[in-house]
């Protein structure tokens, strides 16, 4: 008897959509887990770098060289009070941090780590890229809002006011590569071969993305919104605990998210660097190579948050819509032109 | 789920899925977790020791307005643009002449904005 | 059989999420309600192939023009006791504009769709650029050629729309300093600074 239900169940339609929904779930649960890794060590590797850049010791007294410091901040953000403060929308004040994190967190559903490795191999993972990035203000703005607090709400809208100048610059970054590669899948784009002058065509583009990033996940010389001299804590002042926790890793994740995008678009994603595919460095999976290079351009945010101070908002404004957004558009013309011009423009997809 | 296209995207709901009970189980694990004991102060809203004097939902400054609105204008010209940047090869030197006609119309109004000052922070 | 539930899910929701949209008393939880619509036609748009459409959507409306109604919605300080008095003098305005939306639209649904006159190869065939090329590209062979003067007039559209932004808010402040980084960087040093040579106990010289 139980064979028969065996066999039906087998057989049904709802077996192979189960089967598939499984592996799925598996793949997306260890996304999500090491990136929630990844992101732990974030904080640890940004304070330690800040230290050593400031000839400090930095985190070095829970576990062996503070190693397990995230793992102890955690606990402490999880154990603190929620505090809603009195005059807020409770619904929106829970919602913005939920949100901010969510979104930080479904962009890596169509990242590609290796050849083939990719949750959801859609046509148009770069505009989904885009989409996700354009929502991150929501959270920075409803948060804000909800609170009721002045400082909250300055931040939160000037933070919105920053993110959205430069998702305009990002816009176009993303055309230009998309001219050399004729593709909106993220895996056709890493692949796509690309000689060596285009690539000298395209570094300057590279810069305005990087800067770009840096404004649109609000780091500094950029960080505006959450600056301490004069709105507090920006948009968070009235956050705390897991509240908070989930805006600081929301951040940390969307840093990865840009130095993912910065990989995938310009630096090869998984393949060996300046694709070199000679022996020695095709031995290394692609994976850890991808997380290498996300790595070291994490290492540049650090780097840039230790070196520069912070922007004025009006400097802030004119960097963004008269130098990166002119300088870009035209840079789209001239790649184009030029790619049209040799007769190199590349096959559709 | 005869469409291929369609599968791609199951993926990307179940992503969503989790990472939104993720968060949920977060903040809702760290309210049980904590002892919560709001009291009158700790709620109000921090205004560097003294009592809030206005509300804080007040008017702001227009400016914010016209960024929005210029943004949704280049947006929008970025959404032109992707279209036309994968299928250049197709449609060659007329393409290229198109766009090239479309963006030069917004040039000009980029021009009038900058020498109105509309891009200025004050 | 998962598509027409999705189908069904997508739809419910964005109907109820419209209805949220003109019954919410507060202003910005009809915007938020207004962005969970967009999503949802944005997944109707996805059932339905057009990924391209859905991600434009999203970006475009979601993450642009819903922003701009966020800030007017969270910062105009309107006082919405006073708007719904005046809901009795534009009511029947506004039921009139209702009934005329929805006849086109039922008009729309009896006519049927009516196709555009064919032009290039994608428009004559329809049905396979799902699986041979990407609704991408098939759309970027239209748009730029065979659309040309739309896409044009929708050069002139977004013109106006950017100076009538300009006309319409800004005002200058008086007495605002900016910076201007050509001067700063062109300063000279003979322009900015003197040396003298000061006699011990006469003090600096006047300028």
């Amino acid at each position: 008897m139980a064979n028969i239900w065996f066999d039906l169940w087998h057989n049904s339609f709802w077996h192979g959509i189960a089967g598939r929904g499984i592996t799925i779930l598996a793949e997306v649960l260890i996304v999500i887990v090491v990136l929630l890794i990844f992101v732990a060590y974030a904080t640890y590797f940004e304070r330690k770098v800040l230290a050593l850049a400031q000839l400090r010791m930095g985190p070095n007294v829970v576990g062996p060289f503070g190693l397990l410091q995230p793992f102890a901040d955690g606990l402490k953000l999880m154990v603190k009070e929620t505090i809603i403060p009195a005059g807020a929308n409770r619904v929106l004040f829970l919602m913005a941090p939920m949100l901010t994190f969510t979104l930080a967190l479904v962009g890596w559903a169509v990242v590609p780590f290796d050849d083939g490795w990719v949750v959801a191999n859609i046509n148009v993972g770069i505009l989904y890229l885009f989409a996700i990035s354009s929502l991150g203000v929501y959270g920075i703005i409803v948060a804000g809002w909800a609170s009721n607090s002045k400082y909250s709400f300055l931040g939160g809208l000037r933070s919105a006011a920053q993110m959205v100048s430069y998702e305009v610059s990002i816009g176009f970054v993303i055309v230009s590569v998309l001219l050399t590669v004729g593709s909106l899948n993220l895996s056709n784009i890493v692949l796509a071969h690309q000689p060596f002058w285009m690539w000298l065509l395209m570094s300057p583009m590279l810069v305005v993305f990087f800067i770009s990033g840096l404004a649109e996940t609000n780091r500094p010389p950029f960080d505006l919104p959450e600056g301490e001299s004069e709105l507090v804590g920006g948009f968070n002042t009235e956050y705390s605990a897991m509240t908070f926790a989930l805006f600081m890793l929301g951040e940390y994740a969307n840093m990865f998210m840009i130095s993912a995008l910065t990989t995938m678009l310009f630096l090869g994603g998984w393949l060996p660097p300046f694709g070199i595919m000679v022996a020695p460095l095709t031995w290394i999976p692609g994976i850890l190579w991808f997380i290498g290079k996300i790595c070291a351009v994490m290492f540049l945010f650090l780097w840039v948050r230790a070196t520069l101070p912070r922007f004025r908002y009006d400097q802030l404004m004119r960097l963004g819509w008269k130098i990166f957004l002119p300088f870009s558009l035209l840079w789209v013309m001239v790649i184009a032109g030029v790619l049209l011009a040799t007769g190199t423009l590349p096959n559709p997809q | 789920m005869q469409n291929p296209l369609l599968v791609d995207y199951v993926p990307i709901l179940i992503f969503l899925v989790v990472a939104a009970a993720i968060t949920i189980v977060m903040i809702a694990g760290s309210y049980l977790l904590a002892q919560q004991k709001p009291d009158s102060e700790k709620v109000s809203a921090y205004e560097c020791g003294f009592e809030a004097f206005t509300d804080a939902r007040t008017k702001f400054d227009v400016r914010f307005y016209l960024v929005a609105i210029l943004f949704i204008i280049f947006d929008l010209e970025v959404a032109f643009l992707f279209p036309w940047a994968v299928s250049l090869k197709d449609i060659g030197l007329f393409g290229f002449l198109s766009m090239a006609g479309f963006l030069g119309v917004l040039t000009v109004g980029f021009v009038y904005e900058w020498k109105k000052g509309a891009l200025d922070w004050e | 059989m998962i598509e027409t539930i999705a189908f069904y899910i997508f739809s419910a929701v964005l109907v109820a999420s419209a209805i949220m949209v003109v019954f919410s008393s507060n202003a910005v939880h009809s915007v938020l309600f207004l962005i969970l619509a967009f999503f949802n036609a944005a997944g109707l748009f996805i059932l339905l192939g057009a990924e391209f459409v859905a991600m434009i959507l999203v970006i475009v409306y979601v993450g642009a023009v819903a922003v701009l109604f966020l800030f007017v919605v969270m910062m105009l300080d309107i006082n919405f006791s006073e708007l719904r008095k005046g809901i009795n003098t534009y009511m029947p305005f506004g039921i009139f504009l209702g009934i005329v939306l929805f006849i086109e639209l039922v008009f729309l649904v009896f006519q049927g769709w009516v196709a555009p006159p064919s032009g290039g190869p994608a428009l004559a065939a329809p049905a396979p650029m799902l699986t041979e090329i990407s609704n991408t590209r098939a759309l970027g062979q239209l748009i730029y050629t065979h659309y040309l003067y739309v896409f044009q007039v929708a050069g002139l559209i977004l013109l106006v729309a950017m100076i009538g932004a300009i006309v319409l808010t800004l005002r200058h402040r008086p007495g605002v300093q900016r910076q201007r980084i050509s001067v700063q960087i062109n300063r000279k040093r003979s322009e900015s600074m003197v040396i003298r040579q000061v006699s011990s106990g006469a003090g600096a010289p006047k300028l």
